[in-house]
Formats: C-alpha cells, sequence, structure tokens
C-alpha cells in the first residue's frame, strides 16, 4: 500500500464498520478445498487489512475446531491483493496452533509485496520456542501468595522504623547532619501553603455541623447548646481530623510521589554515594516539619469551625457571638484543646512516616510511584480512623 | 608492584534467592581504565552497585584500597559516581548538586565552594550552567553535570554506569575524549559499565566480559586483543556484533 493510498483511504459507513468488526462483512476470500484425506488447500484473495481482521480471526477459529483429521495445509496466498501486518500475524498464529497439533502448515506463492510481509512477520527459519501457557493462581495459591506480601511488606516497614529509630538517635548525637532546609521547606509547604484549604473546610465543617443541629436543638429549646456541640466536636474530633485528611490529600502523596521519583531515578542512591544517610536527609526533616506545623493549623482548624458554627448560630439561632462564646467558654476546656493537639501531632508524624516509608519503598519506574502514592494515601487514611478510634477510647478512659 | 584499587574475590551476587553471578574474582589496577562488558541483563550495573556499596553481596569480598566493606554513608566519599542517568537532585540547580557534598563534608567557606564548583564545571565543559536546573540540561551535559558531581570531592577512583548510553554519536565522543583526558591528566582510575564498543575500544585499557548464561566471568584482558584473539564464540559474537536475530529466509 502506498503512502498516497493509505491516507486516501476509503470510508467506511458506521454499519459496514461494526459489521467488518464483528466478523460478519467478508471482504476477502477464503476458499478451502481437500486435497486428500488428510490435507487441505486454503486460497486466500482480495484485501486483507486491519478492518477485516475480525472476519480473518472468525474463519481462522471456525478453521482451527474441525482440523483433527488433517495433517497438512497448504495457505495459497497467489490471490492476495494485498495483506497488512496485523492479518499476517493472525495467519501466522493459525500456522503456529496448527504445527502445535501436530498439523503440518506453510505459507506458499504470493506476489512480492505478500512475500515481504510474509517474511517479516513469519519467515524466521527459527522458530522460538513457545511459550509456557501461565497457569492462573489457584484460590489457596493467591491467599499464599497475598498472606506472603502481607509479611513482606511487615517485614519492609519494621526495617524502616528500625532504620528510622537508629537515624533519630544520629541526629540527636549529631544535630548538624540535619537537613534544616527541608524542615523549612516542608513547614512553608505543609503549613503556610495548605493554611487556607484547611481554614475553607473547616469552617465549612463547623457551619454544616451548627445548621444541622440548630433545627433539632431548636425543638427542645436548647439552641444555646449549639456552641459546645460544635466547640467540643471542633476541638476535640473534627479540627484535627480533618486537617490531617487535607494533609494526607496534598503533603503525605506529594512526599510518597516524591521520594518514590528519587528513588527510581537513582537519587537515592546518589545520596548515599555522596555519603549522605536518606532517613535523617529525607525522613526526618519532613516529618519534623510536618509535625512542627500540626499544633498551630489544629489550632486555626479549630478557631474557623467555631467561627463557622457562630456564623450559623447567629443567623438561624438568633444566638449572639458574645452568647456564644460565653457558652463556648463553658463547655469547652483546655484539656480538649490540647487533646487535639496532641491528635494533630500524632496525625501528622503518621502521615510522614507512611507516606515516606512509601515512597523509599517503590520500584518499577512511574507505574510503582503511582502505585506507591495510591498505597500511601489508602495506608494515611487507614492510619488516621485507626488512631482517632484509639485516642477516643485513651483518652475516655483517662478521663480526659 | 602498587596495591591494586579495587580486589573482588569470589563474588557471588544477586537478589533474595537470585544469583545473578557467582565466583567473580578480578583486580583493577591503580590508574586503569576498567570496563565491564556483557549484554544485556547479564549483571552488569548490579555489579557495579556492589562494588560501589550500594548492595551486599551475597558471598565474596571486595576491597577498594585494600579497604573492605565501608560503610557509604555518614562520612565523606571516598570515590565518584556517575548513575545511568545522572541522578541530579532535580530540586537543586547544577552548581548545588556539585557542591553539596562539598558543603556537607568540608568547612570551606561558600566562596571557596563556589570556585570549586567553576573550575569542576568548566573541567567537564559545563562553564556558567552553575544556576541551572538539571531539567533544562540535555542528556549528555546531565551527564557531564553527574561527572563534576562525582569529582568535586576529589576522587582517585570514579565509577560510571553506562557513561553514552542514549547520547548523540558527538556526546557520546566527547565523553569519552573527557573520561580518558581525566585519566591521563589526574591518574584518575576509572570504572565503567558499558556495552558501547566504539567507547570500549577507545577509552578501555581492560576489561571483563560478563555472560548472562554461565553467571561469570567468560573473558578478562585488553579489549582490543580479546576481539581479535579470544577463541571464544561468546566474546567474538560480542565485539564482532554477530546478531542472534533470526535470519529472514
Amino acid at each position: 500500500m502506498t503512502d498516497e493510498e493509505t491516507m486516501q483511504r476509503p470510508s467506511i459507513v458506521f454499519d459496514e464498520r461494526l459489521s467488518l468488526v464483528v466478523g460478519m462483512l467478508q471482504r476477502f476470500t477464503w476458499e478451502e478445498s481437500k486435497t486428500s484425506d488428510t490435507s487441505a488447500r486454503i486460497e486466500l484473495g482480495g484485501q486483507i487489512t486491519i478492518d477485516d481482521a475480525a472476519a480473518l480471526w472468525k474463519r481462522i477459529s471456525e478453521t482451527l475446531s474441525d482440523v483433527d483429521a488433517l495433517r497438512e495445509v497448504t495457505l495459497d496466498l497467489t490471490r492476495i491483493q494485498k495483506i497488512d501486518g496485523a492479518c499476517m500475524a493472525l495467519l501466522v498464529q493459525f500456522r503456529t496452533e496448527l504445527r502445535a497439533r501436530k498439523v503440518g502448515c506453510e505459507f506458499v506463492s504470493g506476489s512480492d509485496e505478500v512475500k515481504r510481509v510474509v517474511q517479516l512477520y513469519g519467515g524466521r527459519k527459527k522458530q522460538r520456542q513457545a511459550r509456557p501457557k501461565r497457569r492462573p493462581l489457584s484460590a489457596i495459591e493467591q491467599v499464599g501468595t497475598a498472606t506472603f506480601a502481607v509479611f513482606g511488606e511487615t517485614k519492609q516497614i519494621l526495617d524502616f522504623m528500625g532504620r528510622l529509630a537508629a537515624s533519630t538517635w544520629h541526629v540527636l548525637r549529631h544535630p548538624k547532619s540535619l537537613n534544616l532546609r527541608d524542615v523549612g521547606l516542608t513547614m512553608e509547604r505543609a503549613g503556610a501553603d495548605a493554611a487556607p484549604i484547611v481554614l475553607l473546610i473547616n469552617f465549612l465543617i463547623g457551619f454544616v455541623m451548627a445548621y444541622q443541629s440548630s433545627a433539632q436543638l431548636k425543638q427542645f429549646g436548647a439552641s444555646i447548646y449549639v456552641a459546645d456541640l460544635v466547640g467540643v466536636s471542633m476541638t476535640r474530633e473534627l479540627g484535627p481530623l480533618m486537617m490531617a485528611i487535607i494533609i494526607c490529600g496534598r503533603t503525605g502523596a506529594a512526599f510518597a510521589a516524591e521520594l518514590g521519583t528519587m528513588k527510581v531515578s537513582e537519587e537515592v542512591d546518589a545520596l548515599r554515594t555522596l555519603g549522605f544517610l536518606p532517613l535523617p536527609f529525607l525522613v526526618i526533616p519532613r516529618m519534623l516539619g510536618l509535625i512542627l506545623v500540626a499544633p498551630i493549623l489544629v489550632l486555626m482548624a479549630d478557631a474557623v469551625g467555631i467561627a463557622g458554627g457562630a456564623l450559623v448560630a447567629s443567623l438561624t439561632l438568633d444566638i449572639t457571638p458574645t452568647m456564644f462564646l460565653i457558652q463556648l467558654e463553658s463547655a469547652v476546656k483546655a484539656s480538649d484543646i490540647i487533646s487535639g493537639m496532641i491528635k494533630g501531632v500524632v496525625f501528622c508524624a503518621a502521615i510522614a512516616l507512611i507516606s515516606c516509608q512509601q515512597g523509599l519503598a517503590t520500584s518499577g519506574g512511574a507505574e510503582g510511584v503511582g502505585r506507591r502514592t495510591t498505597s500511601a494515601v489508602v495506608s494515611i487514611l487507614f492510619t488516621l480512623i485507626l488512631l482517632d478510634a484509639l485516642f477516643t477510647v485513651l483518652l475516655g478512659v483517662f478521663g480526659i | 608492584m602498587s596495591r591494586p584499587m579495587i580486589t573482588a574475590r569470589e563474588l557471588s551476587i544477586g537478589y533474595g534467592k537470585t544469583t545473578l553471578l557467582r565466583d567473580v574474582s578480578f583486580e583493577v589496577e591503580r590508574g586503569d581504565i576498567f570496563v565491564i562488558l556483557g549484554g544485556s541483563g547479564c549483571g552488569k550495573s548490579t555489579l557495579l552497585r556492589h562494588l560501589i556499596g550500594l548492595e551486599t553481596p551475597l558471598a565474596g569480598e571486595i576491597r577498594i584500597a585494600g579497604i573492605g566493606a565501608p560503610r557509604l554513608e555518614g562520612a565523606a566519599p571516598r570515590y565518584g559516581v556517575m548513575f545511568q542517568s545522572g541522578a541530579l537532585f532535580s530540586s537543586m540547580t547544577v552548581g548545588e548538586n556539585v557542591a553539596f557534598a562539598l558543603q556537607e563534608w568540608t568547612h570551606l567557606p561558600v566562596d571557596a565552594v563556589s570556585a570549586i564548583v567553576r573550575a569542576k564545571l568548566t573541567l567537564v565543559g559545563l562553564e556558567g550552567a552553575e544556576g541551572k536546573l538539571p531539567a533544562e540540561l540535555s542528556g549528555g551535559m546531565r551527564k557531564r553535570a553527574a561527572i563534576a558531581r562525582a569529582m568535586a570531592f576529589e576522587p582517585n577512583l570514579i565509577f560510571l554506569d553506562e557513561p553514552s548510553a542514549g547520547l548523540d554519536p558527538i556526546s557520546a565522543v566527547e565523553l569519552d575524549e573527557l573520561i580518558l583526558a581525566l585519566n591521563r591528566n589526574l591518574g584518575l582510575t576509572v570504572v565503567m559499565v558499558t556495552h558501547e564498543l566504539e567507547s570500549i575500544f577507545k577509552v578501555g585499557k581492560h576489561c571483563i566480559m560478563l555472560d548472562h548464561e554461565s553467571r561469570s566471568i567468560i573473558a578478562s584482558g585488553d579489549p582490543k586483543q580479546l576481539r581479535t584473539e579470544s577463541d571464544d564464540p561468546r566474546v567474538r559474537k560480542f565485539f564482532n556484533r554477530e546478531t542472534s536475530v533470526p535470519q529472514w529466509q
């Protein structure tokens, strides 16, 4: 096919194309004839291009289902005017299948153009050994493989924690080895840059919570307790949790992707060859940066969440901001705020740990970076909920 | 005779339960340009990673300048390494990349570090590129910058992983010239992994050839001599570019 012919390919209407694709319409000829009891000849003719691949494959499948009595099949290509690589690949597969069933198969004749395609796709003197078919794993094997994978991952995490503990000790003994530049950078990116979205989300959370509860509280004449509800919920629970979820999506994913990319592009190896420990240089600064901004972000989240609640109380319950604040003062204790800040710090430490661990465990190029980033975000969200539940129980037990 | 720069004795290397190479022994003399050859997947780069100290061998011993299995981290670099992709720190400028180890491991003032960085970049033909980010450089320039970073600490041994891979012919020749100049003028010992024949014959003084099938060294010596004198069909095939691609009818 010349370049011009390729470019000026006649357009096929939609239903014709659909028929070609499902193999109903056949634009080439396929004539089978028996030359003896055990041999057959298939004469192919016309133009066989990618548009005819479905029909060709259908004919091949039909023929393959009925070759048990044959010992020899000859594919005569004389009348083929044109064949492209895709269809030749199907014919080669047909020949391979026949040979695998101990049925001899040869391509014969054909124009020079057809012969060139045959040479390119099916003319290898030396046939490669057929790859053994991959056997699907049984359910027990899948469970076993998954169990080993869990053990492998756990081992990796424990190894990481051990090295992190050793690196932390190293940094404590040699504070100069800490990469302070990345501490500041993390505080800026995860703190200052994240502040607007943390503020907006928490304001809306406080707003929605107050709005939803105001109607219920009004029924019992307990509208003023909206301040208690919003204040305690925001400081103890929702402020740190929402902040952590935003940090997980913004910073946790970024850490995992950044370190993952560094790992696959050998930057982490380069760091080691220059005498740097990857953990004090890459992980501890990020963890420290996040831990330092966590209490500030939690306080800001608490404040704007409560402000959102106060706005709703003022608009729908006729509770003035002053009344709201007086009620809030009696409802929210310092321990509520402090426990929320501690939660935020622990959440951020978990985010940094998991995302950095996942990032440094990356292998396998861009696909590996994507997989580890996703894995980091999912693991962090699960861990946050788990830690939150643990905190709630522990704080309840200790009466805080 | 001076002590060898690198001694590898009865090395077995691999990952987990997979052994890539067995009983590999060789020595690299000081001032040599030593090339590790072999087809794709034979373990060249993995052997290099073990020599550098990034991986631990399953068995055997590696001694560099008489010292065995030193820790890479926590000390100034004892040798330079250029990775296949360059592995420049993407968030730093070229100048910061070269200055990185100097700032950490020396107590030089900023001006002195800057002067050294400029000199190293001039050495590799990248004068004036201090302020550029790695993403702004071409593949060849990135590799040159990586050599400048590897040379920053004045090593007498440098490891190069496929230095001319992926470069246009002119950049590849320029890089070969640079390697030769560093070896000739500074007495630098160079250990490089490559399968670029032009590069091997141009810069290689000694080589070992690894084989995927036998998982061992199948030839060692001067690459030019090996090409003409080796009786091993695998060596002849490699040097004479005899392909194993099936012949077309």
